[in-house]
């Protein structure tokens, strides 16, 4: 066979390989959650906060920690929207083509994105101190939304760049201001693509234990202040895997499997709603 | 034909960073006319044609001299009221650019935006400016649905209606038709030649028999500089540059 056929062939099965190893990774992941999971998942787990003794194998469940997820990455999230999208429309519609402040804008959010998320953890904890702050519902989002930030603003970002300049100009032709382009034609024509973003930071925010360990603290109640503690369900399946009764490790399996659910049931209503939005978009 | 000056351009210079796009332009521009700008492509047609609704004000790096006169008021002034100047001028890009929502909300978007609210008010100017474009027949069972969903020629047409509903005096053109079918293109064409006798229209075109059709005033550029303008009879039966006369027969483009 000639040289370049054979490099063909090298190429193709690397290729196939690798492809296999990612699909291969998900369903092994998916699979050792499940079968491991599945056994100690009952509806206690998902309505009960843990009782006494939960972590010696008694009864009880982890809502405290999905609950307390979902206050921690909504609010996080909420958080992450209220700067992102301003500095998004600013990178895109309001600064000057090709201005420094916005390729040196664009740097930054790539070193942060790079930033691992137990120094988002350090650096909120000494934010809090600085506040007097103790380990709190409060503390855990302003971590969190630090974590998430860069993620959110270049996933929109990458999506409002790709904006025609012709579009924009289209609509400052009609005599409206920079702020009317940007809200009523620039999100309109990214409306999916910002969605995603918001969606997959929610879900990198949800996932991460790091951020939250020095931030929220832990507790086996559901948090009603912003100011108390919060379980997470990533450090309560930290907790549930260090103790050495089997069937609590197995609770954390259970505990995987519930954020897993958590996860894939957010990037299923993403994906609906980005259908639902993209009837407008001009290509 | 007389000629009533709507726009005046004087001395206009236009910079791009080190490279000089437009050099020393200075032209009137006559009202309720169809003023066709020629010239090959990259000489500085839109560019002349987008300083007249500050366009070029968001480029980096650009910098602009000299002025240009609409109603007697210099646009270039940095004082004026963009928003302003830029309502008085509907613009045409070569590809139709709808806006990301349906027929009607392109039509309402600048009126709304102007402060019309009125519902039955807005239902009027979008009948109204979409059958000055020409385009109520074909759009008026669904103007609810989405505006990327009608054809190109369509599309462009609805910009036109969009252009119109904030009641501009002018209607500028880049290339309106070069993304159009020539059944499309002629529509537009014939629309231009009717809204005429209302507005002042300005067109940019490389296509010299799409110039002929419709200009009444011709300005022609070349690599920036303005080498020859006047009536169109004198442009392309009498030109007086020996450039005018070489791009006009095909020798030069």
């Amino acid at each position: 066979m000639d040289r370049r056929k054979i490099e063909e062939s090298i190429f193709k099965w690397l290729m196939f390989t690798s492809t296999l190893i990612i699909i291969f990774s998900l369903v092994l992941i998916l699979a050792t959650v499940i079968v491991k999971g599945m056994p100690a998942l009952n509806g206690a787990m998902i309505t009960q906060t843990p009782k006494g003794g939960y972590y010696l194998g008694r009864e009880g469940g982890v809502l405290n920690a999905i609950v307390g997820s979902l206050y921690l990455a909504g609010g996080a999230t909420f958080l992450a929207v209220l700067i992102s999208l301003p500095v998004v429309l600013y990178l895109n519609v309001y600064a000057r083509r090709g201005s420094r402040l916005v390729a040196f804008t664009r740097f930054s959010l790539d070193v942060l994105w790079g930033v691992p998320s137990i120094i988002y953890g350090a650096f909120g904890f000494t934010i809090m101190l600085f506040f007097g702050l103790r380990a709190s519902l409060l503390g855990g989002i302003i971590a969190v939304s630090l974590l998430i930030l860069p993620i959110m603003s270049r996933a929109m970002d990458e999506v409002v760049r790709m904006v025609p300049e012709e579009l924009l100009q289209a609509s400052y032709a009609l005599g409206t201001t920079r702020f009317e382009t940007a809200l009523k034609v620039v999100v309109r024509q990214t409306l999916p693509g910002i969605l995603t973003a918001i969606l997959i930071a929610f879900g990198r925010g949800i996932g991460d234990a790091a951020s939250v360990i020095l931030t929220a603290g832990f507790t086996d109640n559901i948090p009603y202040s912003l100011f108390r503690p919060v379980a997470t369900l990533p450090l309560a399946i930290f907790f549930q895997l260090g103790t050495p009764f089997p069937e609590v490790q197995q609770r954390a399996y259970a505990s995987a499997l519930i954020l897993t659910v958590v996860i894939l049931i957010i990037s299923m209503v993403s994906r609906i709603l980005t259908r639902r939005f993209t009837k407008h978009i001009v290509k | 034909m007389e000629f009533k000056t709507h726009i005046s351009v004087k001395n206009l210079n236009v910079f791009y960073g080190n490279e000089q796009a437009l050099k020393n332009i200075t032209v009137d521009i006559p009202g309720k006319r169809i003023t066709v700008i020629i010239g090959p492509s990259g000489c500085g047609k839109t560019t002349l044609l987008k300083s007249f609704n500050r366009l070029i004000d968001p480029v980096d790096g650009v910098r602009v001299s000299g002025k240009v006169l609409f109603d007697g008021e210099d646009i270039l002034d940095p004082k004026v009221e963009v928003t302003q100047i830029r309502r008085k001028m509907g613009l045409l890009f070569q590809k139709p650019y709808p806006l990301p929502m349906s027929i009607y909300d392109n039509v309402t978007y600048g009126p709304k935006i102007h402060g019309i609210r009125n519902k039955r008010e807005l239902d009027k100017i979008v009948e109204y400016y979409l059958k000055q474009a020409s385009l109520w027949d074909e759009v008026k069972d669904r103007l609810h649905q989405p505006a990327s969903k009608l054809s190109l020629g369509q599309q462009q047409r609805l910009c036109l209606a969009r252009g119109l509903a904030v009641e501009p005096e002018i209607i500028l053109g880049d290339e309106p038709t070069s993304a159009l079918d020539p059944k499309s293109s002629q529509r537009i064409e014939q629309r231009f030649l009717e809204l005429k006798n209302e507005y002042t229209i300005v067109i940019v075109t490389h296509i010299l028999r799409q110039a002929k059709r419709l200009a009444d005033y011709v300005v022609f550029l070349y690599f920036g500089e303005l080498i020859e303008h006047g009536p169109a009879e004198d442009i392309f039966e009498n030109p007086k540059r020996e450039m005018t006369k070489e791009y006009i027969k095909g020798i030069i483009s």
